[in-house]
């Protein structure tokens, strides 16, 4: 049986005079030593500790960049440059912030169809899941100003293209925009603050991994099983099984991240940022980075006149644009996952003992992939249909289908403990054989 | 793999003990060494920039210095004096005795060639520039160079001789490349 | 089984992943560049030092009266094997303006090594005017600017064509199937025996094309070396560190029973 001890150095004399003022040993020792973890969690539960350590990663790189960066329309995209070329391991560190942020998006996206799949939102851990969509609200909006920072062709023209957005909202719109620029167009003090901008979000975005660590800390981790720990036999110590088994899963993470900083590091970005910033010609097709893509679909898939014409016959004073339904249903795609907890009422967690959710968890995932692929592609023929289609089935899926099979379905029956399927009901004496499969369940 | 994992499952004695003890100190300062090797990087960008370095070294043009001119050049970052030393001024930075100056040295050892005198024009007392390079320039009390900030008086060999300045003005490494030319740094 | 699943969806990922990237970039009309074989390119690729230098020649003497080079500078070519004379040679060729002189006046001084390539225009207008209109882009970062650029750049150099004949080129427009919309405003800048080589090698318009596409390479991914070496290195620590930390993952989670 796995033990709870305590580490060893919380003996130490030092350690436990400044414990005693200030119980930060012991803290540590309680949230990450003998903090109790489920037993069968597999290596989908890896990505959190691992989007902890990109941004870790993150901030490391950019403030390093920012010692050399230069937050001036003439200066720069020639400064991004210096650093490419003169800065000591220069290139290093921006292919690393470069990519670093196509990564951390890779591993937020799949840390958040975990939770889908094994249904991690669920009481209690709604305000857990809600502070992870803060999270990602954050971090596209700091990706958003960050890719602005070089000055390159799709720097300017995707700030122009999402700030324009806000000019969608009613009557106030066309000021705010203006607020955001500080001019008449994305110029210079637009830049300025941007750069202002991203550098302070990812500290606040520390400040909402603290509360949502926090709050994960008061239940503790969901499993794949999806049914609560029932006492000492399900759960083991957090060190040294799960920070072995998340710094394991760090170096295979840490070698894919190698192959794009080193042999592929313009792989994931699109030529046109390493063209000068030119505010009188716009580049033939504009795209957002890929981690955008989805919700770039969502904005373009609603219908240039369909729900204008809608809203002005039937509210006749409240003129809905097109922009705006699109900017809303954008917004709204995100917003879904805020009430997500309370549209999915079924009481069974994982989808291991949801036998329908389960096919529609991978529709829904082969969705999101279509709405990204059609993201790319040009707003025309048949990509509008397509995106048309895949954008009504991810509302469809979060506000009729959930719903319904909350209703509808017929669960498998649960295990009674997590120790027992774990174990196939053998009891004590299990054999290492046994234990097994379990680690890679 | 299979087998030594057989071996640490199974048997729970000293040798599987010892070798885990071993593997995991192995592991452990191995990702020690990486961490290390990955903060050299994030060190060494604070270093001065290949562009930087690039404009360590500067040739200047001395040609068109008249006799008894100075200019002054920027090297890196700092102002560099270049005189051209009169006759006089050659006499006048020799003929001073060691019991006169601050920070004893004779002229010799300041110039490669005697009628050129170059300087760090950066006052060793704290970091103001001197006056005197410029025509109509005060030149100080021993006609060389003169610190507005604190008072500090140079001669004609850049060497403090009144005023708080610790030290004489510092002599840059520099070579001649040519007659004309000088290479600084 | 999981383990199947596992792959299969990180394979459907992979693979919408990339079709949705390289779709995102292939943009315009044009016809997709023949594939060439460079010294630089796959894990352990380096710069062809020959090349290089026929390359400068090729940028020198053919593309430099239109296309700056802005983001270089002439000490940059110490790094792939000009002396310092060279360079300083190669530098004092250019006027550069002088810091203001006691008269406050700005005067040209010769360039020197630290200085960045001189561009050939003084600003976009002037470029504009001096080429009926048309900007011909800086070359610092072509290869970067452009989806698969090495290969790109090779094709279009080589890629002038008469055009057919229901497609009508205007005066000062040339034909070329690479270049987006077929119509360019550059005159097929290369011909055989355009410029003389230092090392005799016969400068084919191929030979050229070749030689110019590697260093403008360079000029766009001077790191390109030193990356690759560093990632190799940087891969082969972490399969082995990795390699150990499954090996003491295993261990300590054998006993768990």
């Amino acid at each position: 049986m796995a033990q709870f001890q305590k580490p060893g150095w919380l003996e130490n004399g030092l350690v436990r005079w400044v414990d005693h003022r200030l119980p930060i040993f012991t803290f540590v020792s309680h949230e990450l030593y003998e903090y109790p973890t489920p037993r069968n969690l597999n290596y989908w539960w890896n990505f959190g500790s691992l989007a902890g350590i990109i941004l870790v990663i993150m901030i490391v790189t950019g403030i390093t960049l920012a010692m050399h960066y230069t937050p001036h329309t003439a200066m720069a995209f020639d400064s991004v440059e210096r650093i490419m070329r003169d800065v000591n391991y220069g290139w290093l560190i921006r292919y690393i912030h470069m990519n670093g942020a196509s990564m951390f998006f890779i591993i937020v996206y799949i840390h958040m169809f975990r939770g889908l799949y094994f249904g991690s939102y669920k009481a209690p851990r709604e305000i857990l899941w809600m502070l992870g969509v803060v999270i990602l609200l954050l971090m596209m909006a700091t990706a958003f100003m960050g890719y602005v920072l070089p000055w390159g062709q799709m720097s300017f023209w995707g700030a122009t293209v999402i700030t324009n957005l806000f000019s969608a909202i009613p009557l106030v719109g066309d000021y705010i925009v203006t607020l955001l620029w500080g001019g008449f167009a994305v110029d210079n003090p637009t830049l300025a603050r941007f750069f202002s901008l991203h550098y302070l979000m990812p500290f606040v975005i520390v400040g909402v991994v603290v509360m949502h660590i926090w709050a994960l800390h008061v239940h503790g981790s969901n499993n794949p099983i999806g049914i609560d720990t029932k006492g000492e036999q399900d759960v083991i110590p957090f060190h040294p099984y799960y920070t072995v088994k998340d710094m394991f899963g760090l170096g295979v993470f840490l070698v894919f991240f190698s192959l794009f900083i080193f042999f592929a590091p313009d792989y994931l970005g699109h030529p046109d940022n390493y063209i000068e910033a030119n505010p009188l010609s716009t580049p033939a097709h504009i795209v957002p980075e890929w981690y955008f893509l989805p919700f770039y679909a969502i904005l373009r898939a609603v219908p240039a006149n369909f729900i204008g014409e809608w809203s002005t016959a039937w509210m006749g004073f409240i003129l809905i644009e097109a922009k705006l339904a699109g900017v809303l249903a954008m917004f709204g795609s995100i917003a879904v996952l805020f009430v997500l907890p309370w549209l999915d009422r079924s009481p069974v967690r994982s989808s291991r003992f949801r036998p329908m959710y389960k096919w529609f968890f991978w529709i829904f995932l082969i969705d999101c992939l279509v709405l990204g692929y059609v993201g790319a592609k040009p707003a025309e023929g048949v990509y509008i249909a397509i995106g048309r289609i895949a954008t009504i089935w991810y509302f469809a899926h979060f506000l009729v289908i959930i719903p319904l099979l909350a209703k509808f379905e017929k669960t498998k029956d649960l295990p009674k403990s997590i120790s027992e399927p774990v174990l196939g009901g053998g009891g004590g004496s299990a054999s290492a054989a046994a234990s097994k499969p379990m680690e890679k369940a | 793999m299979a087998d030594t994992e057989g071996t640490a499952t199974t048997e729970h004695g000293h040798d599987g003990e010892t070798r885990r003890d071993f593997l995991q100190l192995a592991t452990g300062a191995f990702g020690a060494v990486g961490l290390a090797a990955v903060a050299w990087p994030f060190i060494d960008q604070m270093n001065p920039a290949a562009d930087t370095l690039a404009l360590a070294t500067i040739e200047v043009d001395i040609s068109k210095i008249e006799v008894g001119q100075a200019i002054r050049v920027k090297w890196r970052g700092k102002p560099v004096f270049i005189r051209h030393r009169t006759k006089a001024e050659i006499d006048s930075a020799k003929a001073v005795s060691d019991g006169d100056m601050i920070d004893p040295q004779s002229d010799a050892d300041r110039v490669q060639k005697a009628e050129w005198l170059i300087l760090v024009g950066v006052c060793t007392h704290l970091g103001c520039i001197p006056l005197g390079t410029s025509q109509g320039e005060t030149k100080g009390d021993f006609n060389g160079w003169f610190c507005p900030c604190h008072g500090s008086h140079y001669d004609t060999s850049g060497r403090i001789r009144k005023g708080p300045a610790p030290l004489n003005l510092e002599v840059p490494e520099y070579a001649f490349v040519s007659d004309t030319v000088v290479k600084i740094g | 089984m999981n383990k199947i699943r596992t792959a299969l969806v990180a394979g459907v990922f992979a693979a919408t992943a990339s079709l949705g990237f390289s779709s995102a970039n292939a943009a315009g009309d044009a016809v997709h560049p023949p594939e060439h074989h460079w010294s630089f390119s796959g894990l352990f690729g380096t710069y062809d030092r020959a090349a290089l230098r026929r390359g400068f020649e090729v940028y020198k003497g053919v593309c430099a009266g239109c296309h700056g080079l802005r983001l270089v500078a002439y000490r940059n070519l110490m790094d792939i094997g000009f002396t310092e004379d060279e360079v300083k040679a190669i530098a004092a060729e250019v006027d550069v303006p002088a810091e203001p002189n006691e008269d406050g006046e700005i005067e040209d001084r010769p360039g020197i090594p630290a200085d960045k390539f001189k561009s050939p225009f003084a600003n976009e207008n002037a470029a504009r005017a001096g080429n009926n209109g048309a900007l011909p882009p800086d070359l610092s970062l072509i290869i970067k600017a452009r989806h698969n650029g090495a290969n790109y750049l090779n094709a279009l150099l080589t890629g002038y064509k008469d055009a057919p004949v229901d497609k009508k080129v205007p005066d000062g427009m040339y034909y070329n199937t690479y270049f987006p919309g077929q119509l360019i405003a550059m005159a097929p800048p290369l011909s055989d025996e355009g410029v003389d080589y230092a090392d005799k090698t016969k400068a084919t318009v191929k030979q050229q094309a070749e030689d110019v596409v590697t260093f403008l390479t360079w000029a766009a991914q001077p790191e390109l070396e030193e990356r690759k070496r560093t990632g190799i290195k940087v891969i082969l620590f972490l399969l082995l560190l990795t390699g150990l930390l499954y090996v003491v993952k295993r261990r300590i989670w054998a006993d768990v029973h």
